[in-house]
């Protein structure tokens, strides 16, 4: 599904990633492991587009994303739940919503799906969004995603900064997700939520991807955890 | 005249002036919103609108409102689609640095108005106005015979002043239900709040960007045009309402809308009141003072949000 091939990426001069290569395919859980500062949310900015690739391949369905005008990289079918939400804090719980429908041209009944997965928007259509608790905001970051019906989800640290039951609700939303045949990718921090629910795991150092292995694999040997993440 | 008659002849030129600053000072402030861009040459936006304005008129001839008309459709669009192009060729190739955008809109600021000046020469340039009926106003007093209504000589207005305002208004509240009400207000609200994420949900920036940029100097057209039947067109005359502009942005609180709106009636108004009793000089003295005061007490303008 989504295949991203050695990829290159630049903050300006500052070169970052210097060759990620993971694929993700339909109804698994992707993620990307690595310490702070390895470059896990620079790889899902140059997979939207936010950062142009320098080198390297990023395909959906074998359509070259990397050389696409970036705002027609999610109209592809990818979405997007930024580090730290990144919601429009001055738009309403409505009109994020909106923006997310509008994204692929999706009508009423997207909204009812996305509703009904998060009631707590529903009674807060009206808020503006930068006005909702953290748990709040998380939810409606992870609904204005789901609004573009992706065939591919980017999350990145979903978790931060919430509480255990909020931590869980999003955690059942992902294996919904990826139970409906999503492809996802997810970067996360606490490892023991990650064996939970990931597939496979791919781990980032300095810029690179530099070592794979199966969730399975993971829990039976943690050998890499240490070496990656020194836990 | 008396003082109350005299002073609602001045209140009558500040709304006028306000009138056409609050328009001017929109386009400003909705540029400087979206894009953090502080465009140096809105004032040239506004002189181009109105030279053209009296280029149209000049080439249809005919009853006057005939030329108007077409150069209020015509200005504001060819000055828009002129700022268009100056985002595409210019401003989106400085990716938009704050520093750099100053200095490239100060170069378009000289390209503007000599070009102006090399293509239409230097002379200030009359528009009819559409229409003009002098309009004597009436006062009204409780004097010593009780509730007394009179025509004080001098109190009077014309239509087309009238006409002004009334064109301000509505051309001010079609911008706010744009903004507020539509879709293309909601894509350029996104873009303003978070324009990398407003991208990843499939906004095209840059056309958002160009289009805002457009807009803002359309409105600063249609503020000349309006202004040209009472104010000849000339090359320079971008430079007074660039500074009043900015003066403003700055006391309405940078990128706040409703701030602008109001430190626009509020200088316009001053402006004129002041100009008629005592001398514009000090009308511009006193807004600028404003400013400086606006400055040091709360530099974020009076709506601006302060910086945490
Ligand atoms: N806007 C930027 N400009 C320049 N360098 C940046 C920028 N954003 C991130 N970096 C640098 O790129 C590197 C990778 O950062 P990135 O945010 O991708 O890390 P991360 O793996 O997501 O870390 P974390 O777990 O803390 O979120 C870091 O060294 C960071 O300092
Ligand atoms: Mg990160």
């Amino acid at each position: 599904m989504l295949e991203v091939k050695n990829i290159h990426a630049a903050y300006g001069d500052a070169i970052t990633l210097h060759g990620v290569s993971f694929d993700v395919q339909p109804s698994e859980i992707l993620c990307l492991l690595g310490r702070n500062g390895a470059g896990k949310t620079t790889t899902l900015k140059t997979v939207m587009g936010i950062l142009p690739v320098t080198s390297g391949s990023v395909t959906l369905e074998g359509e070259e994303m990397s050389s696409l005008p970036p705002h027609e990289i999610p109209r592809r079918g990818i979405g997007y739940i930024p580090q730290g939400r990144r919601l429009f804090p001055e738009l309403t719980v409505n009109q994020n919503i909106e923006i997310g429908l509008m994204t692929r041209g999706m009508g009423k009944d997207t909204k009812e799906w996305v509703l009904e997965l998060f009631p707590r928007l529903r009674e807060r259509l009206k808020q503006t969004a930068g006005t909702l608790s953290g748990g709040e905001q998380q939810m409606l970051a992870t609904a204005r995603a789901l609004c573009l019906r992706p065939k591919v989800l980017l999350l990145d640290e979903p978790t931060e900064g919430l509480q255990p039951s909020m931590i869980a609700l999003i955690r059942d939303v992902i294996l919904k997700m990826k139970n409906e045949g999503f492809a996802i990718v997810l970067v996360e921090q606490k490892v023991d939520a990650v064996l939970q629910v990931a597939d496979r795991v791919v781990f980032i150092e300095n810029g690179r991807s530099v070592d794979r292995a199966t969730a399975a694999d993971l829990k039976r040997d943690p050998q890499m955890l240490t070496q990656y993440l020194g836990v | 005249m008396e003082f109350g008659p005299h002073l609602m002849l001045a209140s009558l030129e500040g709304a006028v002036i306000a009138s056409v600053l609050v328009l001017t000072s929109m386009g400003l402030s909705i540029v400087f919103g979206v894009m953090r861009v502080v465009n140096v040459a809105h004032g040239e936006f506004y002189m181009l609108g109105a030279v053209l304005a009296w280029y149209v008129t000049s080439l249809l001839g005919g009853h006057p409102a005939v030329g108007f008309v077409a150069a209020l459709v015509a200005a504001p669009l060819l000055v828009g689609a002129i700022a268009a192009s100056a985002d595409r060729v210019i401003l989106k190739h400085l990716k938009y640095d704050p520093d750099r955008t100053i200095v490239a809109t100060i170069g378009l600021l000289y390209i503007i108005q000599q070009t102006t000046l090399m293509t239409f020469g230097p002379d200030a340039r009359p528009v009819a106005p559409p229409f003009n009926h002098r309009l004597a106003l009436p006062w009204f007093e409780f004097g010593d015979s009780g509730f007394a209504m009179y025509w004080p000589w001098g109190l009077s207005t014309t239509s087309y002043k009238l006409f002004v305002i009334a064109a301000a208004a509505v051309v001010l509240i079609a911008l706010w239900l744009l903004i507020t009400r539509t879709k293309i207000g909601l894509i350029m609200r996104a873009t303003q709040q978070d324009s990398e994420t407003a991208q990843a949900f499939g906004i095209p920036v840059g056309r958002v960007y160009s289009m805002v940029f457009g807009l803002g100097a359309a409105l600063a057209a249609l503020g000349a045009v309006l202004v040209v039947p009472i104010q000849q067109a000339h090359y320079l005359m971008g430079a007074d309402p660039l500074l009043l502009s900015f003066i403003v942005v700055i006391i309405g609180g940078l990128g706040s809308l409703p701030g602008t709106v109001v430190a626009a009636l509020l200088i316009g108004m001053s402006d004129g009141i002041i100009s008629v009793f005592f001398s514009p000089t000090l009308a511009k003295i006193i807004a600028t003072f404003l400013v400086a005061m606006v400055l040091v007490w709360r530099p974020q303008g009076l709506f601006g949000r302060s910086v945490p």
